[in-house]
């Protein structure tokens, strides 16, 4: 009998040091670390494929005489810009430069909507077909890379709340597992005042491209 | 006073603000079959034939199609609505997770089709947006909504069955590990807690109606936990040995007359089980929407 009840509180220990062991929640965070790595590596391969489709645009565009330079040039530079960061998965370790990016993928962005304005202007490149299978992929780009931004915040979400609860905050101490960067908007004063209508003028491109 | 009030409406504001704003974005709507028509827009014979022929394909070939007429997405984008509707159906096997989706907004006279990622190669954006252009504008603008979708779904299952997708299962139980238990956890759950039940039931029960116990009780908790008939076999097994093993001393003047119960008892664990296949149509759950995809309207 002694050596049974010996044998159960033996099974007992072990069985509360497995507990303890998967309480401390070293396992979710390499769970979560690897969901947000993934998530990550698909926001990544998106703007790739963003920045992959914009040459044959403005190749595209620039074969349109006459058209407004200005608005081109800043989508080129703004490529560049973007590419010129290097994006390694490590980015999600480092706050500023992962701003960096994130600044240099915004700034893309609006150079990109404000081309797609412009061009409606352009009557030639409506109906070219080109160009309007390039507008197709350019915008399923854009919707693929809403989707992974989503998916990577709502995992790095997961993963910070982990990183600052009790009682794996400790483990996240013990073993420096930082808070991770997320997105926001870059240009949130912008969008958080109120729009100013103005029909004093007629409308121009600056004023269409800027709605 | 006004003070007060500023902060009472600041309160109210924090509080249900958050409530209104969600109202405003459209619910998804429950799937409840493979053609949903909100707008009345199609007639009983035209959904259920549509219904059929969804059917058809997805026991001939396996993807899931699923289409989705309503009013009017607004204030979202129909793509934006679409993807939310895609990411909450999960349509498309859960192995393969290829799924479509196409919803039509009618009063804003958008269509938008939706590609989880399996199917991205089959039908790619600009393949989503020709069949758009080509089968459902000209309908569409005809006020022929059932003879647009026909025309779109006819050229989407052409494209997809060039695509070299596993064939459909037949009537294999779903392998994976529901109720959010880990294969870790199922291990030190059988080889830590086991051992304490086993010993437990066999100082109860004896050593021979105890190992059966303890096998059945592990059988049923394995089926409860995971809804698995193998997974609730395997957990059988374990139990039957723990509750046999658990006292080495015991064993040698163990008989083997309890080698009967071991089938009975195991199987009694998981014979619960069935509850499985279902007839009707239900997501498969696989199908992961990444925003590919194309919109369009007529």
């Amino acid at each position: 009998m002694s050596t049974t009840a010996r044998r159960l509180a033996v099974w007992t220990a072990s069985f509360a040091g497995a507990l303890a062991l998967s309480g401390c929640g070293y396992n979710q965070f390499q769970t979560l670390d690897e969901q947000v790595k993934a998530g990550w590596s698909e926001v990544l391969n998106q703007y790739q494929r963003r920045a992959d489709l914009i040459p044959n645009i403005v190749a595209t565009v620039k074969g349109e005489a006459d058209f407004e330079q200005g608005t081109l040039t800043r989508v080129i530079e703004a490529r560049s810009k973007a590419t010129s960061i290097q994006a390694t998965p490590e980015l999600i370790n480092d706050p500023a430069a992962f701003n960096r990016f994130q600044q240099a993928q915004g700034e893309l962005s609006s150079a990109l909507s404000r081309l797609m304005v412009v061009v409606e202007q352009y009557p030639n490149l409506k109906t070219n077909q080109g160009f309007q299978d390039l507008r197709v992929q350019l915008e399923g780009t854009e919707n693929r890379i809403t989707v992974a931004r989503n998916r990577y915040i709502k995992a790095v979400a997961e993963y910070n709340v982990l990183a600052r609860q009790f009682p794996t905050n400790l483990t996240a101490m013990l073993f420096s597992y930082e808070v991770k960067p997320s997105f926001t908007v870059a240009n949130e004063a912008q969008i958080s005042a109120p729009p100013t209508v103005s029909f004093d003028k007629a409308a121009t491109p600056a004023a269409a491209a800027s709605k | 006073m006004r003070r007060l009030r500023q902060l009472a409406l600041l309160l109210a504001l924090a509080l249900f603000g958050p409530a209104l704003l969600a109202q405003d974005l459209l619910p998804v709507p429950p799937l409840s079959g493979r053609v949903i028509d909100q707008t009345g827009t199609l007639s009983g014979a035209q959904r259920d034939a549509m219904s059929a022929k969804l059917a058809g394909f997805e026991a001939a070939s396996g993807p899931q199609i699923v289409v989705l007429l309503v009013p009017t997405t607004q204030p979202e984008d129909i793509a934006a609505y679409a993807q939310r509707v895609g990411e909450a159906w999960k349509i498309g096997r859960r192995e393969v997770g290829d799924g479509l989706l196409i919803v039509v907004a009618k009063n804003d006279r958008r269509v938008n089709i939706q590609t989880a990622k399996a199917l991205e190669g089959a039908v790619p954006d600009l393949a989503a947006r020709q069949i758009i252009d080509n089968a459902i504008r000209p309908a569409f603008r005809a006020d022929d909504y059932a003879g647009g979708l026909n025309a779109a779904i006819d050229q989407l299952v052409a494209r997809i069955q060039g695509e070299a997708l596993p064939e459909p299962a037949r009537g294999a139980a779903p392998s994976n590990w529901p109720g959010g238990w880990q294969p870790m956890e199922l291990l030190i759950f059988a080889f830590v807690a086991l051992p304490v039940v086993a010993g437990v039931t066999r100082r109860i029960f004896g050593r021979g109606l105890g190992s059966l116990a303890s096998g059945g009780a592990t059988g049923v908790v394995a089926w409860l936990v995971s809804g698995s008939l193998i997974l609730a076999a395997i957990g059988v097994v374990i139990g039957l040995l723990f509750g046999l093993f658990a006292g080495a001393s015991n064993l040698l003047r163990s008989s083997g007359r309890h080698g009967g119960g071991f089938g009975s008892g195991g199987w009694s664990g998981g014979g619960g089980w069935g509850g499985g296949g279902g007839g009707g149509f239900s997501s498969g759950g696989g199908g992961d929407f990444g925003g590919g995809g194309a919109s369009g309207n007529w």
